[in-house]
């Protein structure tokens, strides 16, 4: 790690300018103390917005505002999301360990960087990421790990955040703020496809801070929901894959079906084409398939991750038969 | 501002680099909390921030500057008493060469505030309603962030179960 300066946040207009003027935004440190320590990143000036005050708020129409500061922990164990949002709360303890939970924030845990190890050995692989228009070792490398959709010549890293899977399955919207004023993104639109700048990773500009979340009010099948991951091995570990869902039925059909993917690509993946497959189906198994399997009709594997076309198909039928089963 | 560590005001380092870890072990001469991974990895940095389980290697220790910070070394009575944790890893063999125990301890005394406060795991089975019973399986996912290369994790487990029956009753 190089030198640097440390500040703790006032708080957020302090912070704001801080950013503004180049320092890196500081929250529980999980992710960015070790990017700095093995060289991945430097910063010069770190300041530390963790110590803000971080609320979770009911808004007037039953939504969510979940402030940037607010811990894993802390919005894993809010009632509101517990009742209202299950499928984020499962999400969020399925990530990490408790311990990180308690430290990383909501803002942190968005902007995470992918755990592609090639993009974390700077002396010894290439990585466009890391210095763009050096190559990627990961493509011919080992890649078990790494994108079935939406990845390019360039890169084929995921993201590996499994809250941020449920946010996009629950439209959820990130607020910023910046010099020119403060604006907001839809999570699902908020991280960017690496195309041929693998190196950038999101819409957020230089400068910008995320302020906060907000979640719409609860629909059906938001409250109908839940979040499943498969790893290597049971806990403690990255997804292979993972799969957000939620079901709503009407006379035995499906009328409002939700579905994001985790480890699969660059960004959380929100499955719309198989959403749209199913509104109108019996809630059946084959049903299940043939629309995930539209999904992943442009799926292109590596060397080392065709199982994870199955493994989608098979967790997705999975969640959503357990979800079709439970109580309405 | 100083960090309080295990009741002891310390000043903070003035690299901002320097670890919580590595401020214990290299400034303080605690080393009773250990050096695993250094990654976030293993959870054998373990200690209590405010309480808390949180990883030391990933800590800045002026991140920790106005709290209150409890390690291994801080658990026993002043009379030198064990905790009631630490007896049941005797007890029960909760450990083979030992290295990984003070994270395990210091992990598991927060778990069992956690269980308290009836807090969620990803193996509970009803989200809303958190936790009905306290099985194997919970204790197991969490604790899940504290690797044992030794393999005591069924000592580890029972310890745990002895813990809080005795707290309990």
């Amino acid at each position: 790690m190089t030198p640097l300066r440390y500040v703790r946040a006032a708080d957020k207009v302090d912070a704001l300018a801080r950013v503004s003027s180049g320092a890196r935004c500081l929250g529980g440190g999980t992710n960015l103390v070790d990017l700095l320590r093995q060289n991945v990143e430097q910063a010069s000036e770190l300041v530390d917005i963790s110590r803000l005050h971080g609320a979770i708020q009911e808004r007037d129409d039953g939504g969510l505002f979940i402030d940037a500061s607010v811990t894993n922990a802390a919005l894993a164990a809010h009632p509101l999301v517990r009742r209202r949002y299950p499928v984020l709360a499962r999400a969020l303890l399925a990530g990490a360990s408790a311990q990180i939970r308690n430290m990383a924030t909501v803002g942190g845990n968005i902007l995470q960087r992918t755990r592609c190890t090639y993009f974390y050995d700077v002396d010894g692989a290439r990585c466009n990421k890391r210095q763009p228009g050096a190559g990627c070792d990961a493509r011919e490398g080992f890649n078990r790990y790494h994108a079935i959709l939406g990845a390019s010549d360039q890169c084929v890293a995921t993201h590996p955040s499994d809250m941020c899977v449920a946010l996009a399955m629950l439209d959820a919207v990130v607020h910023l703020s910046g010099a020119s004023g403060d604006r907001s993104v839809p999570l699902a639109d908020f991280h960017v496809p690496p195309g041929a700048t693998p190196q950038v990773e999101t819409v957020l500009l230089p400068g910008e801070l995320i302020t906060g979340v907000e979640l719409p009010p609860p629909t059906d099948a938001m409250v109908r929901s839940d979040y499943r991951k498969v790893r290597d091995r049971s806990s403690y570990a990255f997804a292979l894959v993972s799969v957000a869902g939620g079901l709503a039925l009407a006379e035995g059909r499906v009328r409002e079906a939700r579905i994001a993917l985790g480890g699969v690509a660059a960004k959380p993946w929100r499955a719309r084409r198989a959403e749209a497959a199913l509104i109108g189906v019996a809630p059946q198994s084959d049903a299940f398939v043939a629309a995930i399997r539209e999904e992943l009709a442009d799926a292109r594997p590596l060397s080392g991750n065709g199982f994870k076309i199955g493994l989608v198909e098979r967790t997705v039928v999975a969640v959503l038969t357990a979800l079709a089963g439970a109580r309405a | 501002m100083s960090i309080r560590v295990n009741d002891t005001e310390v000043p903070p380092p003035d690299d901002a680099r320097v670890s919580l870890l590595d401020l214990l072990r290299e400034h303080l001469h605690l080393t009773g909390t250990k050096k695993g991974c250094d990654q976030g990895a293993c959870g054998a940095c373990t200690v209590l921030l405010d309480g808390n389980r949180v990883l030391s290697c990933l800590t800045l220790a002026v991140q920790a500057e106005g709290r209150e910070v409890r390690t291994i070394e801080g658990l026993a009575g002043a009379n030198g008493e064990l905790h009631v944790l630490q007896r049941a890893f005797v007890e029960r063999d909760g450990l083979q060469c030992g290295y990984c125990t003070p994270g395990q301890i210091c992990s598991a005394i927060a778990m069992a505030e956690e269980l308290r406060r009836g807090d969620p795991s990803y193996v509970t089975p009803d989200i809303a309603a958190g936790p009905a019973a306290v099985t194997r399986e919970e204790i197991r996912e969490r604790m899940s962030g504290n690797l044992c290369r030794c393999g005591a994790h069924n000592g580890i487990v029972e310890a745990i179960e002895l813990m809080l029956a005795e707290t309990a009753a």
